[in-house]
């Protein structure tokens, strides 16, 4: 299993690997763009979604993803699956890639789920979201937008608002941005805010209109319904009133600022009801980036030929063109 | 039953709590110490059986005040005859049984049932009752019943008493039972949910974590309790700079409270959670390097009681698991006395009051175990060689379970023989039974 390329986490991806999938992902996005959005190039592999975590907007990304690449795709949830018989994550992993699976895309409520199967299992990992710890590709696909919409990332204020405590998207998307040289802005109540935040290297707040008219760029997280039972927030009103992105804070942007959010919306909660239709908001173009940069990751871990694939942060062959990734899948 | 030979330790070092002198030991066949002074080895007979010893030291055997030997209901973790050779290889001759069993240790039958496996053991095995019924924190268990057995400690390890009331009128029911309570240090509603230390490293990994005060707020309000009823308390597993903190300041103000550690928190910190190895999951969790240090720096400075070893053993399937979903706890009984000695940079003498006399006084054992070396005690010893090197691997060792966290560590100290009750359980390292 060494040297076998996983994508765990944004931190192993390292800058270089980041900017290559970046790369990458603008050939697909070509691809995207054709009368037949497809190519062969992972034609012949096999990539298993297990998704142990209802996410049918991600899963279906990835499935996406894989069919433009000519590969199969299985798919294991947890519900139908032999998971409610008890059976544990590395027997029901281990079953999976028995059958002949190259990579195994799993999103699991754990933090961690995905860097033990990538120790259990003989085929590549995709992190599709573990726990409250990250989600690499969101990070991917939402640097990809900040970087098509405002032309760079590098310098840009990112401000990230709202539950960053309990977000996979916000630990990966911070650790991308800090890799691609952006300055980060956490926006939330203390209740809210990981713990040893101070560490993490990024401003703090906690008065979005302070932060938003000199914002490049405000990500806004989903706020999980369960947070005011836990005595985290008073209200989901209250948390409108003082994070909530509306419509009359998102007038104040800066002209090219833009509004992001990984879906799925609580709209009137983290987000005017009638931002998402504003133009400064990205939402539905993060949702196509998405599809073109998981296409990325998935040629970036199975387009190279086996034996050569170099380790996360080695120097990785060039952007192929989309006619001769359609080659490299072809053994 | 066939007649024992006597034994002759040849050639070590005795160390007690009264000191240190070169002697050899020879044991009765009747299981007690028969004399302690040099040449007895040159004069033993051909049917005596001699350990060699030289380069060791010959001390009482150790007690352990915290061990999960998981029967009932956990046999396929451990077993009472497993744990119990573990614990011989480990050098102790002693253990306490933690009660959070299934059923829980919490009424005369289960500790009769106990009782039972323990004599059997290859060491002696003492069994600590729960304080409330099932261990749920609402209804005092019969502890006058389980004392009426020979029951000496009390907890409902695994988790605290959390109701103030119940630990204030178990503590005074308690008083004129001769026995002693113990506290597992959390405050379930700050730790819920929880499954490292709260820190820097868990925000990073995205692991929910357990603030140190969880366990700090209980050893106040212990402290405050023992106060109270004038009733002693015993702190397991204290884990953090502020518990060792909050204990120093009790007894220096005269409350009767003792406390004892685990090795992992003074060997371990919570960047060992990084790799997402459930072997490091344990409860309380592995603390920050300033936490780790300031444990270590009370142990040095003699004020706290005891090392205990926390031995917790969880089968691989259920440790093989992301670590929010893996059970805490790790093994201990085989690798305490080399960290100890290892890490603490203290004389053996001091290492072996924290590892067996005053454990054994805790537990209330004191008259057969923890020494004195001399004639006429029951001959529980351990001989080890505190310049012996060597490796844990990933078996676990004796344990039916193979969740250790120190595979592959380099450590110093090495048990090479154990007797209990006069009987060499452990001769140069392989258990004779």
């Amino acid at each position: 299993m060494s040297g076998r390329r996983h994508l765990l986490s944004v931190g192993d991806l390292g800058a270089d690997g980041l900017r290559e999938i970046l790369r990458l992902a603008d050939s697909f996005a070509e691809v995207n763009t054709r009368a037949i959005p497809k190519v062969p190039a992972l034609r012949g592999r096999t990539v298993a979604s297990l998704f142990f975590e209802d996410s049918t907007r991600t899963r279906l990304s990835f499935e996406t993803a894989a069919k433009r690449l000519s590969a199969d795709t299985v798919t294991f949830s947890a519900g139908s699956s032999s998971l409610s018989k008890g059976e544990s994550l590395r027997d029901t992993a281990q079953t999976v890639t028995a059958m002949g699976v190259d990579c195994v895309v799993v999103r699991h409520r754990s933090a961690g789920a995905a860097v033990a199967l990538s120790r259990w299992l003989d085929a590549a990992v995709i992190n599709a979201g573990d726990g409250c710890h990250e989600h690499p590709t969101q990070a991917l696909l939402d640097c990809y937008t900040i970087q098509q919409r405002l032309g760079g990332i590098e310098g840009r204020r990112v401000a990230i608002v709202g539950d960053i405590a309990h977000s996979r998207v916000a630990r990966s998307l911070v650790a991308a941005l800090q890799l691609l040289d952006a300055s980060v802005t956490l926006v939330a109540p203390a209740t809210l805010l990981p713990p040893a935040v101070e560490a993490w290297g990024v401003g703090l707040s906690s008065n979005l209109d302070d932060v938003v008219p000199r914002a490049d760029v405000v990500y806004l997280l989903r706020l999980q319904r369960e947070r005011q039972e836990r005595a985290l927030l008073p209200s989901e009103r209250e948390f409108h009133e003082r994070f909530g992105l509306s419509a009359e804070r998102a007038r104040r942007l800066a002209d090219h600022a833009i509004v992001m959010h990984p879906g799925p919306l609580n709209r009137g909660v983290e987000i005017g009801a009638e931002v998402p239709e504003m133009t400064c908001a990205t939402i539905s173009e993060q949702v196509a980036n998405g599809v073109s940069v998981r296409m990325a990751a998935l040629f970036w871990l199975l387009g190279v030929p086996a034996g050569i694939a170099s380790p996360p942060g080695a120097e990785v062959s060039p952007a192929p063109e989309p006619a001769s990734a359609a080659e490299v899948g072809g053994d | 039953m066939t007649e024992r030979p006597r034994v002759v330790i040849a050639g070590g070092t005795v160390i007690d709590a009264a000191g240190e002198r070169a002697a050899d030991v020879a044991v009765g066949r009747d299981g007690m110490i028969a004399a302690v002074e040099q040449g007895l080895a040159s004069a033993a007979g051909g049917r005596d059986r001699v350990l060699d010893a030289r380069g060791c030291v010959v001390a009482p055997g150790l007690v352990d005040l915290h061990t999960h030997l998981r029967q009932p209901g956990g046999e396929q973790a451990e077993t009472v005859e497993s744990g119990s050779r573990a614990a011989v290889l480990g050098g102790f001759c002693a253990v306490v049984a933690m009660p959070n069993t299934d059923p829980a240790i919490d009424c005369a039958a289960v500790v009769r049932e106990v009782q039972e496996l323990g004599r059997a053991a290859l060491c002696r095995v003492e069994v600590a009752g729960a304080i409330t019924v099932d261990r749920a924190g609402e209804r005092l268990a019969p502890l006058g019943e389980m004392a009426a057995l020979g029951v000496r400690l009390f907890t409902d390890d695994g988790a605290g008493v959390q109701d103030a009331a119940v630990m204030r009128r178990a503590l005074e029911y308690a008083t004129d039972l001769g026995v002693r309570l113990a506290q597992h240090c959390e405050i379930d509603s700050l730790a819920a949910g929880g499954h490292m230390h709260e820190g820097e490293w868990s925000s990073r990994l995205g692991i929910p974590g357990i603030c140190a005060e969880a366990e700090e707020i209980m050893v106040m309000r212990d402290v405050a309790l023992s106060r109270l009823t004038g009733a002693p308390v015993h702190f397991q597993h204290l884990s953090t700079a502020g518990s060792v903190a909050i204990v120093e300041a009790a007894r220096r103000s005269g409350v009767a409270v003792t406390a004892e550690v685990a090795p992992h928190h003074f060997t371990l910190t919570d960047e060992c959670c990084a790799s997402y190895d459930a072997r490091f999951k344990v409860n309380p969790p592995l603390r920050p390097r300033e936490d780790v240090a300031a444990v270590r720096a009370a142990l040095v400075r003699g004020s706290l009681d005891a090392i205990a070893t926390d031995h917790a053993p969880h089968t691989s399937d259920a440790k093989d698991r992301p670590f929010e979903e893996a059970p805490p706890g790790m093994l201990g009984l085989e690798t305490a006395l080399a960290l100890a000695l290892t890490e603490l940079k203290l004389p053996p003498a001091e290492v072996l009051a924290l590892l067996s006399w005053q454990p054994a006084a805790i537990a209330g054992i004191d008259d057969t175990h923890g020494g004195p070396v001399e004639a006429g005690r029951p001959a529980n010893l351990c001989v080890f060689d505190p310049a012996a090197h060597w490796t844990p691997d990933d078996s676990g060792g004796a344990s039916r379970s193979r969740n250790t966290p120190y595979a592959g560590r380099r450590l110093r100290g090495r048990v090479r023989h154990t007797l209990v009750a006069g009987e060499p359980v452990v001769i140069d390292g392989e258990a004779q039974r």
